[in-house]
């Protein structure tokens, strides 16, 4: 494996740290006129999702972890393990809950996602930043009120909650923010 | 995302108020009869700091080093008479690269004959008070300092109190090897991102640093009995300036700090280059009493600018020289 220096630490790249494969997120070179370098280093632990601020001497390295982003077709859930697909091999992973984590609320069959593979295995699920889902239960639509901006909770078809404006009713496709689950608009029918 | 980088990463607009800030620091000097100076950026000698690393140039077939300040060739005008004196232009340091450093910088550094470090402190004020157009200007001894922050007298702290602290306030990739190192990150890392937390931005001007990190100050002892250094930075909002000193002028000591340094440098395994002899002569024949500041002048222009990075202020960084 590869090491990596401080002066070579930037965002995105995948380092071990404690063990557990990283992302660093910052690295601030600190030194003081007369005194020693350091680089104060944020890092984003890849199993917890935990966000780390260490210090390193500068010229410290860490050895590269062994992570790799792909982009996944969603298959399938079988009720243990989620399916995904390497649409240009073929090749199928299956991740387990804990890699999916709060992803799994979003997931809908044939959407495309970013699997996060540590040694070959899924450690982590990142969604489409946008999806379309089917609102599955929500109170009935008020009409003649879209200018008000009130909402209301919605369930949607993947499980997730997502408030949306009072008007919309169950049956209707919308389409979400994953990052925020903030309501961005009807989906168009086409 | 793609950037053209033949273009200046700084907007034209901070380079404009570069061109400002240069003329405003040379009517400053030339107001106050200080001269500015040329002295060599290239030079056959390196400095000696513990901390800071020379770029290595090659001249007519022998290694010829940038110079990290201008700092030896001023002091050496200074042993031959010249008088209050500056310089105004670029410093390299091998290494040196992020938010706030770029390897090659514009430094002002500048000497006043018979100050010591509490006047020339007061003039640095002054100055960056003008530059800045900042009016409040408070100033702490390193001491005091470490106690309002962090409840520690960091003279008389034992290493392993000093490791607690450290221990409690950040965490590490190592364990810091002595005093100066867990002084170096408290400061660093704990009191300098603290210093402007009240919200209204100020001049922070810190004296009597440790005697273990006197650089080329002067060491006396404080109204406590602990050695310190005659040494002193200025701050604002965080961020680390000027770096002043009453400066040392026994040749002898000189002499002891560079072979100290350079015995430092071997044993941690950094380049060792030959260091600047000609000083120690120019001391040992007769240098006059003074204070001496070197300056940031690309750090004022962030302020200045409101930039948050240097490439802010510099129209070609080294992704771009």
């Amino acid at each position: 494996m590869a090491n990596y220096s401080t002066n070579e630490f930037k965002g995105g790249l995948k380092v071990m740290l404690d063990g557990d494969p990283c992302s660093i997120v910052d690295n601030e070179f600190v030194k003081p006129g007369k005194g020693q370098a350091f680089n104060r280093v944020k890092l984003r632990n890849l199993k917890t999702g935990r966000v780390w601020e260490r210090t390193f001497r500068s010229g410290e390295s860490l050895e590269s972890a062994d992570v790799m982003d792909r982009d996944m077709e969603y298959l399938y859930n079988d009720g243990e393990f989620f399916h995904f697909m390497e649409p240009e091999t073929f090749e199928q992973h299956q991740a387990d809950a804990k890699a999916v984590g709060d992803a799994a609320k979003w997931l809908k069959e044939q959407d495309i996602c970013v699997v996060t593979l540590y040694n070959g295995a899924p450690l982590a699920v990142t969604p489409p930043n946008h999806v379309i889902l089917e609102i599955t239960d929500t109170d009935p639509g008020v009409r003649g009120d879209t200018a008000q901006g009130g909402t209301k909770p919605a369930t949607l078809s993947t499980g997730a909650v997502v408030k949306v404006p009072l008007f919309l009713e169950i049956g209707e496709t919308i389409k979400v923010d994953t990052r925020t689950a903030e309501y961005l608009g009807r989906a168009k029918e086409d | 995302m793609s950037e053209c980088l033949w273009q200046p990463s700084a907007p034209l607009d901070n380079l404009r108020r570069r061109a400002t800030l240069l003329a405003d620091i040379r009517r400053f000097f030339s107001e106050r009869q200080v001269l500015e100076m040329e002295v060599p950026i290239l030079s056959r000698r390196a400095t000696s700091d513990p901390h800071i690393d020379s770029i290595t140039a090659d001249c007519s077939g022998a290694p010829a080093f940038l110079a990290t300040s201008p700092e030896f060739g001023l002091k050496r005008l200074l042993a031959a008479g010249m008088g209050d004196c500056y310089y105004l232009g670029k410093a390299f340091r091998n290494g040196e690269a992020g938010g706030r450093h770029n390897p090659e910088f514009t430094m002002l550094e500048w000497y006043r004959v018979g100050w010591d470090d509490h006047r020339l402190m007061i003039e640095v004020g002054e100055f960056l008070s003008w530059v800045l157009n900042i009016s409040r200007v408070c100033s702490y001894s390193y001491r005091a300092l470490f106690l309002k922050f962090l409840d520690i007298d960091p003279h008389r702290a034992s290493l392993e109190e000093l490791k607690a602290v450290v221990a409690r306030v950040l965490e590490l990739s190592f364990e810091p090897a002595d005093r100066d190192e867990c002084l170096d990150l408290l400061m660093s890392h704990h009191i300098e991102p603290n210093m402007d937390s009240s919200g209204e931005r100020g001049i922070t001007l810190v004296y009597d640093f440790p005697a273990s990190q006197a650089a080329l100050a002067r060491v006396e002892h404080d109204e406590l009995g602990a050695p310190v250094a005659r040494r002193f930075e200025a701050y604002v909002a965080g961020m680390e300036l000027a770096n002043g000193y009453w400066e040392l002028t026994d040749a002898a000591e000189q002499q002891r700090r560079f072979e100290a340094d350079q015995k430092y440098r071997a044993e941690h395994g950094k380049p060792v280059n030959p260091y600047e002899e000609r000083l120690v002569e120019g001391l040992a024949s007769g240098m006059p009493a003074c204070a001496g500041v070197a300056l940031g002048v690309d750090r004022i222009l962030m302020l200045a600018c409101e930039a948050e990075r240097i490439d802010e202020v510099i129209a070609f960084p080294i992704e771009r020289a």
